[in-house]
């Protein structure tokens, strides 16, 4: 089959590699006919998420048609199901309390060593995002095997179109549980960092919560008109002093609840050597957390911090003062998908929600690493680029 | 006299002192000679310096003991999720008596008899390297109910001897490559296999497998 594969910084490329096999009894396959290419994807192609291996495939969204099933499978071949990025079993401990993103049963035993050493704790597994989280093949392919078939994909009514459902695979509900995560009150004002596909849906969500306003801050104009469309006030940190501008904006209280949903890249900030010595001990790269930093300052005291925005590693120069003193509470955390894809699905369906809008660019598979390219050099027009296998290239989609 | 009776006081209290001090330095000294001085298991000490070494690890399981018992009683059932042992072979008899194929570099295998020699039902299997075995080993599993419904702690414990000759030494690091690795990654694989009924893999074909492997080099 073809498939997307990682081959160093910046490098990525579409091969031919073996389809994939059913292994154990639980497992599916899928003919995908939809994915997309997440921020998180950017990470691994800038080369700053630690354990991707040359020859891995990526993608971690994506919906298509079962067309194998293990015997213990409880799907149908010819079903249409969107797959929840993370991959959890359902029957252990953090699985049973719903934090699927902490199963303790989906990460190969033999690879959790590596997030143990770094984080205290294995992490589980993740579709297509390195060998620290499993190694699993991802998505961004013609097929895909998936795990544990029985837990994670939601069965998709006919009536509706792919794009409708599509990001119930991980930003949808990545930006409702970065929503969730601010315990948004009624009379609260909220500011998201980052008008990605991930702050986008986080504004929509808080919207839906009944936060009675949203700022979003982006430095991207077309970014920052799609917020303004959703219904926030936007701030634009090129050009205005954020944290003056928010502490305004909230009647001089500072702002109830803060989202991080810009995660270790953030723009705008200077790695300094104490990092790079840290980068070299442990073999990763420092994170970058300017947004992070910024947004434990402008939070008024007793505030809510909410952190869907990815971090690998260390950073320095952490406002752990500020976070005391003004005694936050911080969440954070890969979403737990597998709680969220029916509730969203009916809000879909009911037409509380639209994720058409962020669409940007479809593309057929072959042209991929051109849509890394523009998704992160392009990065005001290309909102979200979706990737279609059955579509050859040089055909429009 | 009101200064004599305050020294005597003052005495007395310290003397009391000095008396609780030894006291509590004996406890000390008694704990140390036990190796620590706190509530960790002794597999979480820095360092284990007896003649032998110790490995082992803890995991929680959701299903009850009696359950992870029965499979791991069976001893055959032991290679499905333990990386490093080929076979193993029930010789039948009261004791439990079984031999072990393991694994070793170079294509070969270190051959191992053991018998059981404690068995409490739901509770602990203990069994030992007998005469005649590559190794000198003992191990042990138990299962102690965990709190509420997060179903069964299970401990497992191996020790072996790591002194021997150099040849003995050779065989017990091919046996225990990284016996901590392999003893947390079999743990591991079997909390999956009795919570999802299957042993997780990244495989994309079955001929990546560890079984396909197993296979292979066997
Ligand atoms: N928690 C999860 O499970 C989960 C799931 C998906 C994505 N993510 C993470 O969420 C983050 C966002 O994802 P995305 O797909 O929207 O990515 P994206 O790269 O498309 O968007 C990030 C946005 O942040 C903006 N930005 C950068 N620096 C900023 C700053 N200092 N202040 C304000 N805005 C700034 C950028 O201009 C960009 O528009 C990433 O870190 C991604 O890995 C987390
Ligand atoms: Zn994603
Ligand atoms: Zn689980």
């Amino acid at each position: 089959m073809r498939a997307l594969t990682w081959h160093g910084t910046h490098d990525v490329r579409v091969d031919t590699v073996p389809d994939p096999e059913i292994i154990n009894p639980r497992d599916a396959i899928l003919k995908i006919t939809s994915t997309a290419i997440c921020g998180s994807d950017l990470h691994l192609y800038d080369g700053v998420i630690p354990g991707v291996v040359p020859g891995d495939v990526l993608g971690h969204e994506f919906m298509g048609e079962v067309v194998e099933t293990g015997k213990d499978s409880t799907l149908k071949k010819g079903q249409r199901v969107v797959v929840p990025f993370t991959i959890s079993c359902g029957g252990c401990f953090h699985c049973q309390i719903k934090q699927y993103s902490a199963c303790e049963n989906s990460n190969p035993a033999e690879k959790q060593d590596m997030s143990a050493t770094l984080y205290g704790h294995p992490m589980a597994a993740l579709f297509g995002y390195s060998h620290l989280t499993g190694g699993y093949s991802g998505g961004q392919a013609e097929y895909v095997r998936v795990p544990f078939s029985d837990v994670g994909p939601i069965v998709i009514p006919d009536h509706l179109e792919d794009e409708q459902v599509l990001f119930l695979s991980d930003i949808l509900p990545t930006g409702w549980m970065g929503a969730e995560n601010a315990d948004i009150q009624p009379d609260d004002t909220v500011a998201v960092w980052g008008c990605g596909p991930v702050g986008l849906f986080a504004i929509q969500s808080a919207i839906i919560m009944g936060a009675s306003k949203v700022i979003a801050i982006d430095h991207y104009p077309h970014r920052l008109e799609l917020a303004k469309q959703l219904g926030a006030e936007v701030i634009n940190f090129k050009t205005t002093d954020v944290r003056e501008a928010l502490m305004e904006m909230s009647g001089g209280i500072g702002v109830d609840a803060v989202i991080d949903a810009v995660g270790m890249e953030a723009h705008g900030f200077a790695v300094d050597n104490m990092l790079d010595m840290v980068k070299q001990t442990i073999g990763i790269g420092a994170d970058r957390a300017a947004a992070l930093k910024q947004a434990i300052l402008a939070v008024r005291p007793g505030g809510r911090v909410s952190i869907p925005g990815v971090y690998g590693g260390m950073t320095d120069k952490f406002p752990l003062g500020a976070l005391m003193e003004k005694g936050l509470q911080v969440k954070s955390g890969q979403t737990h998908v597998q709680r969220y894809t029916k509730p969203l699905l009916e809000k879909i369906e009911d037409g509380t929600i639209d994720t058409t809008f962020l669409i940007s660019h479809r593309l057929p598979l072959e042209d991929a690493a051109r849509g890394y390219k523009n998704f992160r050099e392009e990065q005001d027009s290309w909102t979200k680029v979706v990737l279609k296998p059955e579509v050859e290239k040089g055909e429009t989609v | 006299m009101k200064n004599n009776r305050e020294i005597g006081i003052a005495g007395s209290v310290a003397a009391a002192g000095v008396a609780l001090g030894a006291v509590a330095f004996g406890a000390f000294l008694s704990r140390r000679h036990d190796g620590g001085n706190d509530d960790a298991p002794k597999i979480a000490r820095r360092k284990n310096q007896g003649e032998h070494t110790l490995v082992g690890r803890t995991v929680t399981i959701r299903k009850p003991a009696a359950e992870l018992y029965a499979y791991w009683r069976d001893f055959g059932n032991l290679p499905e999720f333990m990386e490093n042992v080929e076979q193993i072979t029930k010789q039948g008899g009261t004791k439990g008596r079984a031999n072990w194929t393991i694994k070793a570099p170079a294509g070969t295998t270190v051959d191992l008899k053991t018998e059981i020699t404690d068995d409490v039902e739901n509770e602990r299997i203990a069994w030992a390297s007998l005469e005649g075995s590559d190794i000198e080993t003992t191990g042990e599993v138990t299962f102690t109910e965990a709190p509420g419904d997060r179903g069964t702690r299970v401990s497992l414990r191996i020790e072996y001897d790591a002194r021997g000759g150099a040849i003995g030494r050779g065989i017990a690091k091919a046996f225990l490559r990284e016996p901590e690795v392999q003893a947390r990654h079999d743990l591991k694989r079997f909390k999956m296999l009795m919570e999802t009924g299957e042993i997780a893999t990244s495989a994309h074909r079955k001929s990546e497998t560890r079984k396909a492997k197993q296979q292979e080099n066997g």
